[in-house]
Protein backbone atom coordinates (compact mmCIF):
# COMPACT_ATOMS: atom_id res chain seq x y z
CA UNK A 1 0.00 0.00 0.00
CA UNK A 2 1.49 3.32 -1.01
CA UNK A 3 1.92 6.23 1.39
CA UNK A 4 -0.63 8.20 -0.62
CA UNK A 5 -3.34 5.55 -0.27
CA UNK A 6 -2.62 5.17 3.43
CA UNK A 7 -2.83 8.90 3.98
CA UNK A 8 -6.15 8.96 2.11
CA UNK A 9 -7.41 6.04 4.22
CA UNK A 10 -6.53 8.01 7.35
CA UNK A 11 -7.67 11.50 6.32
CA UNK A 12 -11.17 10.61 5.09
CA UNK A 13 -12.32 8.76 8.26
CA UNK A 14 -10.50 11.32 10.43
CA UNK A 15 -12.50 14.13 8.79
CA UNK A 16 -15.68 12.15 9.45
CA UNK A 17 -14.80 11.65 13.12
CA UNK A 18 -13.86 15.34 13.44
CA UNK A 19 -17.21 16.39 11.95
CA UNK A 20 -19.08 14.07 14.36
CA UNK A 21 -17.07 15.44 17.31
CA UNK A 22 -17.80 19.06 16.39
CA UNK A 23 -21.48 18.17 15.95
CA UNK A 24 -21.67 16.49 19.35
CA UNK A 25 -19.74 19.30 21.10
CA UNK A 26 -22.43 21.78 19.99
CA UNK A 27 -24.95 19.78 22.02
CA UNK A 28 -22.92 19.81 25.25
CA UNK A 29 -23.99 21.95 28.20
CA UNK A 30 -21.87 25.11 28.32
CA UNK A 31 -18.62 25.12 30.33
CA UNK A 32 -19.18 25.12 34.09
CA UNK A 33 -22.92 24.37 33.90
CA UNK A 34 -23.82 21.08 35.53
CA UNK A 35 -27.18 19.71 34.33
CA UNK A 36 -27.33 16.39 36.25
CA UNK A 37 -29.53 16.15 39.35
CA UNK A 38 -27.37 13.57 41.19
CA UNK A 39 -24.53 15.88 42.26
CA UNK A 40 -26.91 18.48 43.65
CA UNK A 41 -28.77 15.80 45.63
CA UNK A 42 -25.48 14.49 47.05
CA UNK A 43 -24.25 17.98 47.93
CA UNK A 44 -27.49 18.72 49.77
CA UNK A 45 -27.71 15.37 51.59
CA UNK A 46 -24.11 14.51 52.56
CA UNK A 47 -23.85 16.60 55.72
CA UNK A 48 -27.35 16.02 57.17
CA UNK A 49 -27.56 12.31 56.26
CA UNK A 50 -23.94 11.11 56.62
CA UNK A 51 -22.24 13.82 58.73
CA UNK A 52 -19.34 13.85 56.23
CA UNK A 53 -18.14 17.15 54.77
CA UNK A 54 -16.33 15.57 51.78
CA UNK A 55 -19.05 14.68 49.27
CA UNK A 56 -16.58 12.81 47.03
CA UNK A 57 -15.49 10.48 49.83
CA UNK A 58 -19.06 9.78 50.89
CA UNK A 59 -19.99 8.82 47.32
CA UNK A 60 -16.88 6.65 46.93
CA UNK A 61 -16.97 4.84 50.25
CA UNK A 62 -20.63 4.97 51.26
CA UNK A 63 -23.25 5.62 48.57
CA UNK A 64 -21.32 3.73 45.86
CA UNK A 65 -19.00 1.73 48.11
CA UNK A 66 -19.45 -1.51 46.16
CA UNK A 67 -18.00 0.16 43.05
CA UNK A 68 -14.95 1.18 45.06
CA UNK A 69 -14.45 -2.40 46.29
CA UNK A 70 -14.25 -3.41 42.63
CA UNK A 71 -11.70 -0.67 41.93
CA UNK A 72 -9.68 -1.62 44.98
CA UNK A 73 -9.47 -5.22 43.83
CA UNK A 74 -8.29 -4.06 40.40
CA UNK A 75 -5.29 -2.54 42.20
CA UNK A 76 -4.94 -5.66 44.36
CA UNK A 77 -4.92 -7.94 41.31
CA UNK A 78 -2.47 -5.68 39.47
CA UNK A 79 -0.03 -5.74 42.40
CA UNK A 80 -0.35 -9.52 42.74
CA UNK A 81 0.22 -9.94 39.00
CA UNK A 82 3.31 -7.73 39.04
CA UNK A 83 4.79 -9.59 42.03
CA UNK A 84 4.13 -12.96 40.44
CA UNK A 85 5.68 -11.85 37.16
CA UNK A 86 8.84 -10.47 38.78
CA UNK A 87 9.20 -13.40 41.19
CA UNK A 88 9.66 -15.95 38.38
CA UNK A 89 12.39 -13.85 36.80
CA UNK A 90 14.24 -13.59 40.09
CA UNK A 91 14.47 -17.37 40.40
CA UNK A 92 15.79 -17.49 36.85
CA UNK A 93 18.61 -15.12 37.73
CA UNK A 94 19.54 -16.99 40.86
CA UNK A 95 19.94 -20.22 38.88
CA UNK A 96 22.57 -18.87 36.54
CA UNK A 97 23.64 -15.67 34.77
CA UNK A 98 26.50 -14.30 36.84
CA UNK A 99 26.89 -11.18 34.67
CA UNK A 100 24.34 -9.30 36.82
CA UNK A 101 26.70 -9.40 39.79
CA UNK A 102 29.38 -7.65 37.79
CA UNK A 103 31.72 -5.66 40.07
CA UNK A 104 32.38 -3.13 37.32
CA UNK A 105 28.80 -1.75 37.65
CA UNK A 106 28.71 -0.27 41.18
CA UNK A 107 25.70 1.78 42.24
CA UNK A 108 26.05 5.50 41.59
CA UNK A 109 27.04 7.68 44.54
CA UNK A 110 24.22 9.87 45.87
CA UNK A 111 25.07 13.55 46.31
CA UNK A 112 25.16 14.81 49.89
CA UNK A 113 22.51 17.49 49.29
CA UNK A 114 20.10 14.91 47.86
CA UNK A 115 20.68 12.66 50.88
CA UNK A 116 19.97 15.46 53.34
CA UNK A 117 16.82 16.65 51.55
CA UNK A 118 15.43 13.11 51.19
CA UNK A 119 16.06 12.20 54.83
CA UNK A 120 14.58 15.51 56.03
CA UNK A 121 11.43 14.84 53.96
CA UNK A 122 10.69 11.37 55.38
CA UNK A 123 9.00 12.43 58.64
CA UNK A 124 6.87 15.25 57.12
CA UNK A 125 5.72 12.88 54.35
CA UNK A 126 4.62 10.23 56.87
CA UNK A 127 2.74 12.90 58.85
CA UNK A 128 1.09 14.32 55.71
CA UNK A 129 0.10 10.82 54.53
CA UNK A 130 -1.52 9.94 57.87
CA UNK A 131 -3.27 13.33 57.93
CA UNK A 132 -4.69 12.85 54.41
CA UNK A 133 -5.92 9.32 55.21
CA UNK A 134 -7.48 10.21 58.56
CA UNK A 135 -9.23 13.37 57.29
CA UNK A 136 -10.57 11.76 54.11
CA UNK A 137 -14.21 12.26 55.09
CA UNK A 138 -13.65 15.92 56.03
CA UNK A 139 -11.30 17.44 53.47
CA UNK A 140 -10.05 16.43 49.99
CA UNK A 141 -8.00 13.26 50.10
CA UNK A 142 -8.63 9.87 51.61
CA UNK A 143 -7.27 6.36 51.67
CA UNK A 144 -6.01 6.23 48.10
CA UNK A 145 -4.23 9.58 48.02
CA UNK A 146 -2.88 9.30 51.57
CA UNK A 147 -1.79 5.72 50.96
CA UNK A 148 0.35 6.68 48.01
CA UNK A 149 1.83 9.59 49.96
CA UNK A 150 2.73 7.15 52.77
CA UNK A 151 4.33 4.84 50.21
CA UNK A 152 6.62 7.63 49.03
CA UNK A 153 8.24 7.94 52.50
CA UNK A 154 10.31 4.72 52.20
CA UNK A 155 11.00 5.69 48.59
CA UNK A 156 12.61 8.91 49.90
CA UNK A 157 14.88 6.69 52.00
CA UNK A 158 15.81 4.80 48.85
CA UNK A 159 16.35 8.02 46.84
CA UNK A 160 18.65 9.20 49.63
CA UNK A 161 20.89 6.31 48.69
CA UNK A 162 19.94 3.94 51.50
CA UNK A 163 18.64 0.91 49.63
CA UNK A 164 19.42 -1.44 52.53
CA UNK A 165 17.55 0.85 54.94
CA UNK A 166 14.65 0.98 52.47
CA UNK A 167 14.39 -2.79 52.73
CA UNK A 168 14.57 -2.60 56.53
CA UNK A 169 11.87 0.05 56.97
CA UNK A 170 9.52 -1.74 54.54
CA UNK A 171 10.00 -5.48 55.08
CA UNK A 172 8.26 -7.61 52.47
CA UNK A 173 6.22 -9.66 54.96
CA UNK A 174 4.74 -6.49 56.45
CA UNK A 175 3.88 -5.12 53.00
CA UNK A 176 2.19 -8.38 52.03
CA UNK A 177 0.19 -8.29 55.25
CA UNK A 178 -0.74 -4.61 54.86
CA UNK A 179 -1.95 -5.05 51.31
CA UNK A 180 -4.01 -8.14 52.09
CA UNK A 181 -5.41 -6.82 55.37
CA UNK A 182 -6.35 -3.50 53.75
CA UNK A 183 -8.19 -5.11 50.84
CA UNK A 184 -9.85 -7.67 53.11
CA UNK A 185 -10.74 -5.02 55.70
CA UNK A 186 -12.89 -3.12 53.20
CA UNK A 187 -14.93 -6.26 52.48
CA UNK A 188 -15.02 -7.14 56.20
CA UNK A 189 -16.61 -3.76 57.00
CA UNK A 190 -19.27 -4.62 54.41
CA UNK A 191 -20.00 -7.91 56.16
CA UNK A 192 -20.07 -6.22 59.60
CA UNK A 193 -22.96 -4.14 58.27
CA UNK A 194 -24.74 -7.36 57.25
CA UNK A 195 -24.15 -8.81 60.73
CA UNK A 196 -25.85 -5.71 62.13
CA UNK A 197 -28.88 -6.56 60.01
CA UNK A 198 -28.32 -3.93 57.30
CA UNK A 199 -27.37 -4.23 53.62
CA UNK A 200 -23.79 -5.01 52.54
CA UNK A 201 -21.55 -1.97 53.17
CA UNK A 202 -24.39 0.10 54.62
CA UNK A 203 -23.19 2.84 56.96
CA UNK A 204 -24.08 1.30 60.34
CA UNK A 205 -21.38 2.84 62.54
CA UNK A 206 -22.24 5.83 64.78
CA UNK A 207 -22.24 8.97 62.63
CA UNK A 208 -20.92 11.33 65.29
CA UNK A 209 -20.82 15.11 64.87
CA UNK A 210 -20.12 16.48 61.39
CA UNK A 211 -16.63 18.00 60.81
CA UNK A 212 -15.02 15.97 63.61
CA UNK A 213 -12.38 13.30 62.96
CA UNK A 214 -14.49 10.57 64.59
CA UNK A 215 -17.62 11.01 62.49
CA UNK A 216 -19.29 9.86 59.28
CA UNK A 217 -19.59 6.22 60.42
CA UNK A 218 -17.83 3.67 58.22
CA UNK A 219 -16.19 6.20 55.85
CA UNK A 220 -13.02 6.93 57.93
CA UNK A 221 -12.66 3.23 58.80
CA UNK A 222 -12.81 2.28 55.12
CA UNK A 223 -10.34 5.10 54.39
CA UNK A 224 -7.87 3.60 56.87
CA UNK A 225 -8.25 0.19 55.28
CA UNK A 226 -7.81 1.55 51.75
CA UNK A 227 -4.81 3.58 52.88
CA UNK A 228 -3.18 0.44 54.25
CA UNK A 229 -3.90 -1.48 51.06
CA UNK A 230 -2.66 1.23 48.69
CA UNK A 231 0.50 2.01 50.68
CA UNK A 232 1.32 -1.69 51.01
CA UNK A 233 0.50 -2.50 47.40
CA UNK A 234 2.49 0.36 45.87
CA UNK A 235 5.50 -0.34 48.08
CA UNK A 236 5.28 -4.04 47.20
CA UNK A 237 5.47 -3.21 43.49
CA UNK A 238 8.37 -0.79 44.13
CA UNK A 239 10.07 -3.43 46.26
CA UNK A 240 9.90 -6.01 43.49
CA UNK A 241 10.98 -3.48 40.86
CA UNK A 242 13.90 -2.22 42.92
CA UNK A 243 15.07 -5.72 43.70
CA UNK A 244 14.98 -6.55 39.99
CA UNK A 245 16.76 -3.36 39.00
CA UNK A 246 19.19 -2.75 41.82
CA UNK A 247 20.01 -5.47 44.32
CA UNK A 248 22.08 -7.27 41.72
CA UNK A 249 24.54 -4.38 41.85
CA UNK A 250 25.13 -4.69 45.56
CA UNK B 1 -9.43 35.98 36.70
CA UNK B 2 -10.64 32.38 37.08
CA UNK B 3 -11.27 32.24 33.35
CA UNK B 4 -7.67 33.32 32.63
CA UNK B 5 -6.30 30.65 35.01
CA UNK B 6 -8.51 27.98 33.46
CA UNK B 7 -7.40 28.97 29.97
CA UNK B 8 -3.71 28.99 30.96
CA UNK B 9 -3.86 25.55 32.57
CA UNK B 10 -5.75 24.09 29.61
CA UNK B 11 -3.18 25.46 27.18
CA UNK B 12 -0.36 24.06 29.35
CA UNK B 13 -2.02 20.61 29.33
CA UNK B 14 -2.24 20.75 25.54
CA UNK B 15 1.40 21.87 25.22
CA UNK B 16 2.81 19.19 27.57
CA UNK B 17 0.62 16.45 26.07
CA UNK B 18 1.97 17.32 22.61
CA UNK B 19 5.51 17.32 24.03
CA UNK B 20 4.97 13.80 25.44
CA UNK B 21 3.86 12.55 22.02
CA UNK B 22 6.73 14.28 20.19
CA UNK B 23 9.39 12.74 22.47
CA UNK B 24 10.33 9.40 20.97
CA UNK B 25 13.02 8.33 23.47
CA UNK B 26 11.42 6.65 26.54
CA UNK B 27 13.69 8.22 29.19
CA UNK B 28 13.11 11.92 28.31
CA UNK B 29 9.50 10.98 27.61
CA UNK B 30 9.07 9.78 31.20
CA UNK B 31 10.49 13.10 32.46
CA UNK B 32 8.22 15.14 30.17
CA UNK B 33 5.29 12.95 31.24
CA UNK B 34 5.89 14.03 34.85
CA UNK B 35 5.48 17.66 33.74
CA UNK B 36 2.34 16.71 31.80
CA UNK B 37 1.06 15.08 35.01
CA UNK B 38 1.74 18.29 36.96
CA UNK B 39 -0.12 20.38 34.35
CA UNK B 40 -3.13 18.05 34.75
CA UNK B 41 -2.88 18.47 38.53
CA UNK B 42 -3.05 22.26 38.15
CA UNK B 43 -5.99 21.97 35.74
CA UNK B 44 -7.98 19.82 38.19
CA UNK B 45 -7.10 22.22 41.01
CA UNK B 46 -8.26 25.25 39.01
CA UNK B 47 -11.48 23.42 38.09
CA UNK B 48 -12.10 22.89 41.84
CA UNK B 49 -11.60 19.11 41.95
CA UNK B 50 -9.00 18.78 44.73
CA UNK B 51 -9.68 15.04 45.28
CA UNK B 52 -8.88 14.24 41.67
CA UNK B 53 -5.95 16.65 41.83
CA UNK B 54 -4.37 14.72 44.73
CA UNK B 55 -4.83 11.43 42.88
CA UNK B 56 -3.28 12.93 39.75
CA UNK B 57 -0.21 14.07 41.72
CA UNK B 58 0.55 10.57 42.92
CA UNK B 59 -0.26 8.75 39.68
CA UNK B 60 0.82 11.15 36.94
CA UNK B 61 3.74 12.94 38.52
CA UNK B 62 5.13 10.18 40.76
CA UNK B 63 4.14 6.53 40.26
CA UNK B 64 4.08 6.30 36.47
CA UNK B 65 7.38 8.12 35.72
CA UNK B 66 9.11 6.21 38.53
CA UNK B 67 7.96 2.84 37.15
CA UNK B 68 9.10 3.80 33.67
CA UNK B 69 12.53 4.96 34.85
CA UNK B 70 13.05 1.80 36.94
CA UNK B 71 12.07 -0.42 34.02
CA UNK B 72 14.49 1.45 31.75
CA UNK B 73 17.24 1.07 34.37
CA UNK B 74 16.70 -2.68 34.34
CA UNK B 75 16.63 -2.92 30.54
CA UNK B 76 19.88 -0.94 30.18
CA UNK B 77 21.55 -3.10 32.80
CA UNK B 78 20.79 -6.22 30.77
CA UNK B 79 22.40 -4.84 27.60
Amino acid sequence: MSTRTRLLLFVLPALGVAALLVWSFTGLPSFGHYPGPYGNVVNAQVVPVRHATNAVASVNFDFRGVDTIGEEFILFAAVMGTSALLRVQRRERQEGSSDDRDESHPAAETAGAVQVICMALVAPIVLLGIYIVVHGHLTPGGGFQGGVILATAPLMVYLGGRYIVFRQVSPKGLLDFGEGAGAGGFVAIGFIAMLAGAAFLENVFPLGKASEVFSAGTIPVINLSVGLEVAGGLLLVMWEFLEQALVVRG
Amino acid sequence: MTGVLQGLTMVSVAVFATAVVLNRDPLPQAMVFAFFGMSLVLLFLVLQAPDVSLSAIVVGAMAYPLMTVLTLAKIRQRR
